[in-house]
């Protein structure tokens, strides 16, 4: 099981975490005009790496803060959690 | 090659089968290949046979950076249907289904294709009415469907939960008695067995490090094992696309997932067919052996890790004994992962690439062994050809930038949303 430190609540199970996905992927911005590449890129690719990962949890069963981990995909170490901001 | 057959077990017996021939080869790489798979699981076995088969392309190499069937061919829950209600789906995986029917006589090797059936459990009016609807689908595709009310998934799984006041009370499911199991590493076996024999050259223990590609061509790939030329090659490695997808810069609608499944202690038959428990997150069945085999859903995070982590398996089985209490007097045998390659919308892809002569295969989620034969014959014919055949036309990679997606049950990589 995944011990992950919320930034905000401190060390927590798994089991209060929902997943969010890649943390790289930057919406467009609104109100401008976007091509369906960018539109493409922004809601179906996606890298995927085997090793370093930065994504998106939700600490839904506590604080309901969203936050960003640094995880390894193959050994599932954290490097360090941040929140979205920084 | 030498056939298998009662008679060869016979004359072999005599012998203290000693003297079998290997069922394949170990050869060293060629300089040189007119088709290069890369990726030695059921997909890409099935691919190279079909491609010495139906193409009479045999200057092919399957490259294999483990060994053969070590990757999902060995890691499923055998499952084999083709209950889908999209007619790209439903005509890909009916097709499918004609070729496990023969397979056994065609691989000449025995892989135990047992047509049980299996049954989607519904667990309110609105899911029998979607359950109807795609039961009349499949109907018009060709598949047999049959919705069964409450009292005729009694007859078929008396030792279920029927009682009334159940989270999700059963309303009825619909069947598809052809669907089935089959022994997955046999599959892998017999493509290889075949394949060998028609010329093709599995190597094992070979990792693709790099890709030549000259002016939007493809023209070689470097291995562990020394460069190989090829004007044409094929990936199919699953959960290791995006790895491979990063050698080649390509950004591809894939992430990787993992997924889990257990077996239980080996009992006397009480199950015959597969259940799925949608609403609960399982499904199962019961192995030749007697174990019970089980899976649900993914981790839910992006993983290569091969193995799973706990709460997942918890959550699965708190499903599985509450459709079937009985579940929680058994003992798990063992639990295991595969890496699965999620498309976005839960149906895979196998097309061409805007590299010349680099086929793409992947995207199969929670189901890509019931579709080995058919992936294998349409990707050798899109590979032999140049050109997508008709039954893979729908699972093209821009389908995703075009809007054509095949949201087939809401599955995919979002497992949160679903």
């Amino acid at each position: 099981m995944l011990n992950i430190k919320c930034p905000y609540c401190g060390d927590r199970s798994q089991k209060e975490f929902a997943y969010g996905g890649d943390g790289t992927i930057a919406r467009p911005k609104l109100n401008q005009e976007i091509s369906d590449e960018e539109w493409d890129n922004f809601v179906y690719l996606r890298k995927s790496p085997r090793g370093k990962h930065i994504e998106l949890w939700h600490h839904i069963a506590g604080c309901r803060q969203w936050f960003k981990v640094e995880r390894d995909t193959t050994t599932h170490e954290i490097f360090r959690t941040f929140k979205p901001e920084e | 090659m030498q056939k298998y057959s009662v008679f060869s077990l016979i004359k072999n017996a005599f012998s203290n089968h000693e003297k079998w021939d290997l069922a394949w080869k170990d050869p060293t790489p060629k300089k040189e290949y007119d088709v290069v798979i890369i990726g030695g699981g059921g997909h890409g076995l099935a691919t190279a046979y079909y491609l010495a088969k139906e193409h009479q392309i045999t200057n092919v190499a399957v490259i294999e950076k483990g060994w053969i069937g070590g990757g999902n061919i060995g890691r499923n829950t055998t499952i084999i249907r083709s209950n889908f209600m999209y007619d790209d789906n439903a005509r890909f995986n009916e097709f499918g289904m004609n070729l496990w029917r023969n397979m056994s006589q065609e691989l000449n090797f025995n892989v135990m294709f047992s047509p049980r059936g299996i049954i989607n459990l519904a667990h309110s009016d609105a899911q029998m009415n979607a359950y109807a609807r795609r039961g009349n689908s499949m109907r018009l595709n060709g598949i047999d469907a049959v919705l069964l009310n409450r009292e005729e998934v009694k007859k078929i799984i008396p030792m279920a939960d029927f009682s009334e006041d159940v989270r999700y009370p059963i309303f009825g499911g619909l069947a598809q008695p052809s669907a089935g199991t089959a022994r997955h590493d046999a599959v892998a076996w017999g493509y290889a067995r075949q394949a060998d024999s028609m010329g093709v050259d599995i190597i094992q223990n070979c990792e693709v490090t790099g890709f030549d590609i000259e002016a939007g061509k493809i023209t070689g790939l470097r291995t562990s094992r020394g460069d190989i030329k090829s004007k044409k090659i094929g990936l199919c490695v699953a959960g290791s696309t995006n790895v491979l997808a990063e050698k080649l810069n390509m950004t591809l609608p894939i992430e990787t997932h993992l997924l889990q499944a257990c077996v239980s202690e080996p009992v006397k038959p009480v199950l015959d067919g597969v259940v799925t428990f949608g609403a609960g997150h399982f499904y199962i069945s019961q192995s030749d052996k007697g174990e019970m085999v089980m899976g649900g859903d993914l981790d839910g995070y992006n993983s290569y890790a091969q193995k799973g982590n706990l709460p997942t398996i918890q959550h699965v089985l708190t499903g599985g004994v509450a459709l079937f209490p009985f579940l929680s007097r058994l003992k798990m045998l063992r639990t295991w992962g595969g890496i699965m390659d999620m498309s976005m919308d839960g149906s895979p892809i196998i097309d061409k690439t805007h590299i010349d002569g680099l086929y793409l295969n992947c995207g199969w989620c929670y189901g890509g062994f019931k579709s080995v034969p058919s992936s294998g014959w349409t990707f050798a014919h899109t590979i032999a050809q140049d050109r997508v055949h008709e039954l893979n036309e729908g699972f093209s990679l821009n389908r995703f930038s075009k809007g054509y997606l095949l949201d087939e049950k809401g599955l995919g990589t979002k497992t949160w949303i679903s």
